[in-house]
């Protein structure tokens, strides 16, 4: 069995450090379709973040803007001329919407995963190598949360935190800290799990047997090596924040449309346009809450299939390579360093 | 094919037929890091009721090509050449075909027999699912379920599991490690194949167990005429076994003789070198000529008094004794070898020394401190005396931290020295083990495991310890890389001087390393003396055992070695 094991993809920690950060290390070991998954994915999320970015600049109008020089915005256009993508009842352009929507998704996507990365990775250290009581506790804690409804969560803080008041702020909150809830058990669990299995690896024994005090093991040699997973849940949980946003929105927890442009808010409002034949109003925050849904998710999936050597693909041995090629600790083959996204 | 082969065909003496036949084979596998050629060239030949041994170390291509003879490649690998079993090509077969080739004609017995056996199934209904799979094929008559039963049965009799009757109905943690491994066998054996392909089928047992599974496969090939392909690294069960030998190093055949005349003379340069790694029990030894404990007038660093180590049982299940009533010594300067197999509490002691295991009985003194009421706020500052090398060099380095920040990682702890002191002393340390000092900025991954032993080394040193334990350190390595880090163990404990507790369960190793050796059997320290003494005139029935079980890489002495453990064992 000695020989055959699949080497574990350790990235070389020597490459220049921009090589090693997680997706272009990603990037560069994917083939196939699994490159092509992983690259669309990126694009999707690349497009996302730029007009979020830029949405002052590119989008046309302003989120809660009515009028202009030309006077009132028509209410229900359809598509075309000054308002590429039609207005809503209320007069609103649908694309401006559109692009300042993604500042909103964004800006929860960031506050949530800050929020409950920090608490989830430092409890999930302290719990995994602490263990016992403390170990116990939290995760009956922790699994009591995940049993709960996150969206009931996001309701309850939506009324706590603005009052029934739909600011950006409260809405923004209140999306945020409910995902928080539900994320710090899913951050809290994956470092757990790694924490538990490294405790238990001669490296950190060694460092035991030095003397090492529990705070220089947990922080020198634990904490490095248990977050290497933290890319694939962040792009995973971003997903599901905006989706949770999204769904607050619908509810007619989220954000007044003169405050913030959001798009559950939109596609709740275009319900009743539907049945009348008006299908702009709705189709266009619906596809964009696909497109950055579809984007992260492609690109952490894609991480997940990278990061475990058995789903990882490989380009195929040539059958009639150069036999100088040196054996197992060969350096990298020049067919793998070609790397043209 | 059924019929031929129950019938005893000669004694062993190698048929004139050839079973296998590999020729101009080359296996190339995709990774990460580009193409590996892990087979470059290999043509060998098998003839029906021989034993051809496989030999090499880690990263030869012996197990791709046995995988090879079954088909058993994964989809990265892309294989060149032919395979012929009994005139059928391996490699251009169908999946379908493969299928039916696979149990009939060829077999493959794996290393680990705990994960070869599926836990929730009975052993008889594995062992008759291969017979069941290959029912009804090319014409012949289907097998019933109790047929299959029935010739399941027989080929655990064949194996000698005793009662099979009753046990073909048990379930694989039923058996111990051995009777597990002769199920796999007898798995393999259900259909007669004409040939056995043995992956390191003795390397997960131990030494005792290891014996009866020989034996066993010996007596396969003289009764049934079965030939058998073994891949193993373990020059001592070559001897035991094997007709020819074929020696592999990074994936081509070094070297192909008769096993007498190998080990006799071999011809290669690397052959050479391989034999003369391989520790040969009762030569090299540390205690040649002694007649009294050496170092008894220095500094006692270890004291064991009735030391008892439990593990706490499941609920409801009483604890487990796993070190029961030890009592030994361990002075300045001394290398103290402990011996034994899995589960004798060997490496339990080692750990509780350290203080990485509490003990729960009698008295442990390291350094003068009572390790009974452990603290480790009051143990720490002993703890720059004790080194401690583990057995998983690839595993006692943090991956995210270079050689040198591991080995100064004892002295930022104890010392804090500034960071050229500590510079310095890294490379002070990894001189003295034989590196160069510029691989302090290499990383783990980026040493071979001889060299990460090295390291581990440096870093045990890295504070001049008067107690070194070290836990199988040797185990994880290749003989040849073995060799060298033993060389280097002793070179460095006589410069140094600190007292040595080594652990290991190879009796070879422990005797090349150390003058006072004690034997452990189920957490009973059921012997200890001079190394050569114990090794040379066993007291205990256990120690007598283990000796006469362990094979010597030289087929004539081992032939006589193996008649006289037969005698002692009663077999």
């Amino acid at each position: 069995m000695s020989t055959t094991e699949a080497p574990v993809p350790v990235a070389n920690p020597r490459s220049s450090f921009f090589l090693r950060l997680p997706v272009v290390s990603h990037v560069r070991q994917s083939v196939g379709l699994q490159r092509g998954m992983l690259i669309m994915g990126l694009v999707l999320t690349a497009v996302f973040l730029l007009t979020a970015l830029l949405a002052p600049f590119i989008a046309p109008f302003g989120f809660a803007q009515l009028s202009d020089g030309d006077g009132n915005f028509p209410a229900q256009q359809p598509p075309g001329g000054k308002h590429p993508l039609g207005t809503t009842v209320g007069g609103y352009d649908v694309l401006s919407r559109v692009m300042w929507g993604t500042q909103t998704a964004l800006l929860v996507i960031i506050i949530a995963v800050v929020l409950s990365i920090f608490a989830g990775v430092i409890l999930g250290l302290v719990s995994g190598y602490i263990g016992g009581w403390l170990d116990r506790i939290l995760v009956v804690v922790a699994d009591a949360i995940y049993a709960f409804p996150s969206l009931l969560l996001a309701i309850v803080m939506a009324i706590v935190i603005s009052g029934g008041q739909s600011s950006l702020f409260g809405g923004v909150m209140a999306a945020a800290i409910s995902i928080t809830v539900v994320f710090i058990p899913q951050y809290f669990r994956v470092i757990r799990a790694e924490t538990i299995r490294l405790k238990a690896e001669p490296f950190v024994e060694s460092a035991k047997v030095v003397g090492a005090s529990n705070l220089r093991i947990i922080t020198r040699h634990i904490y490095r090596n248990a977050t290497r997973t933290l890319p694939l849940i962040f792009t995973l949980n971003a997903s599901e924040a905006i989706l949770t946003l999204a769904a607050l929105g619908f509810l007619g927890f989220g954000i007044e449309p003169s405050s913030a442009s959001e798009w559950g808010f939109d596609l709740s409002k275009a319900l009743a346009d539907t049945t009348s034949g008006i299908w702009w109003t709705g189709v266009f925050p619906g596809l964009a809450i696909v497109w950055v849904v579809l984007g992260l998710t492609l690109v952490g999936e894609s991480i997940n299939d990278l990061n475990d050597p058995r789903l990882r693909g490989r380009k195929r041995a040539n059958r009639k390579a150069p036999a100088a090629s040196p054996a197992a600790n060969a350096a990298p083959g020049p067919d793998t360093e070609s790397s043209n996204p | 094919m059924t019929e031929n082969l129950d019938t005893p065909s000669g004694n062993g003496a190698p048929g004139t037929k050839t079973v296998l036949g590999i020729d101009h084979l080359e296996v190339t596998f995709a990774t990460d890091s580009g193409d590996v050629h892990a087979v470059k060239d290999v043509s060998l030949e098998l003839k029906a009721g021989e034993v051809l041994a496989i030999v090499g170390e880690s990263g030869s291509g012996k197990t791709v090509t046995a995988k090879t003879i079954l088909g058993l490649l994964p989809e990265t690998a892309t294989s060149s050449g032919a395979v012929l079993i009994n005139g059928t090509n391996i490699i251009s077969l169908s999946p379908a075909r493969l299928r039916q080739i696979r149990g009939r004609d060829v077999a493959m017995v794996f290393q680990e027999p705990s994960t070869a056996l599926n836990p929730v199934f009975t052993v008889g209904w594995q062992i008759a699912e291969g017979i069941r799979a290959h029912s009804g094929q090319g014409g012949g008559k289907r097998v019933s379920a109790k047929e299959a039963k029935e010739r399941a049965i027989d080929a655990l009799r064949k194996v000698g599991i005793p009662d099979p009757e009753h046990r073909v109905n048990y379930y694989p943690h039923q058996f111990s490690g051995g009777q597990k491994q002769r199920v796999v066998i007898a798995a393999a054996l259900a259909l007669n194949p004409g040939l056995i392909v043995a992956d390191e089928p003795t390397t997960a047992l131990d030494v005792t167990v290891q014996a009866e599974i020989l034996e066993l496969l010996r007596d396969l090939r003289g009764q049934y005429g079965t030939s058998i392909v073994l891949i193993t690294h373990n020059m001592g069960v070559v001897a035991d076994l094997a007709d020819r030998v074929v020696v592999m190093y990074r994936g081509d055949i070094v070297e192909e003789a008769p096993a007498r005349k190998l080990f006799a003379e071999p011809r290669q340069e690397y052959t050479r070198q391989l034999l003369a790694a391989v520790p040969h029990l009762g030569r090299n030894s540390a205690s040649e000529g002694l007649t009294e404990r050496r170092h008894q007038g220095g500094e006692v660093l270890v004291e064991a008094k009735d030391l008892t180590i439990e593990y706490p049982g499941r609920l409801g299940t009483p604890a487990f004794k796993a070190v029961d009533g030890v009592s030994f010594t361990l002075s300045r300067g001394e290398v103290f070898g402990l011996v034994g197999e899995s589960g004798s509490g060997k490496t339990t002691i080692g750990r509780a020394i350290a203080g990485l295991n509490r003990t729960t009985g009698g008295s442990l003194k390291v350094l003068g401190y009572e390790m009974l009421d452990l603290r480790e706020r009051t143990f720490k500052p002993l703890r720059k005396d004790i080194g401690f090398v583990f057995q998983d060099p690839a595993a006692s380095f943090n991956p995210q931290l270079t050689i040198g920040e591991c080995i100064a990682e004892p002295m930022v702890i104890h010392t804090r020295p500034s960071e050229a002191q500590a510079r310095k002393r890294v490379g002070e340390l990894l001189e003295s083990v034989q590196l160069p000092a510029s691989y302090a900025g290499r990383y783990p991954h980026e040493l071979s495991g001889g060299q990460r032993q090295r390291a581990s080394l440096a870093r045990a040193l890295s504070l001049n310890p008067r107690l070194l334990i070290a836990d199988e350190p040797t185990s994880a390595l290749d003989v040849s890389v073995q060799a060298k880090v033993l060389e280097l163990f002793r070179d460095i404990q006589e410069e140094f001087g600190f007292g040595c507790l080594f652990i290991s369960h190879d009796l070879a190793v422990v005797d090349i390393l150390s003058t006072w050796v004690g034997v452990l059997y189920k957490g009973k320290l059921v012997e200890q003396g001079i190394g050569s003494q114990v090794m040379g005139s066993p007291q205990h029935d256990y120690t007598r055992r283990l000796i006469a079980s362990l094979p010597v890489p030289d087929p004539d002495e081992q032939a006589r070695r193996r008649e006289e453990s037969r005698a002692l064992l009663g077999l």
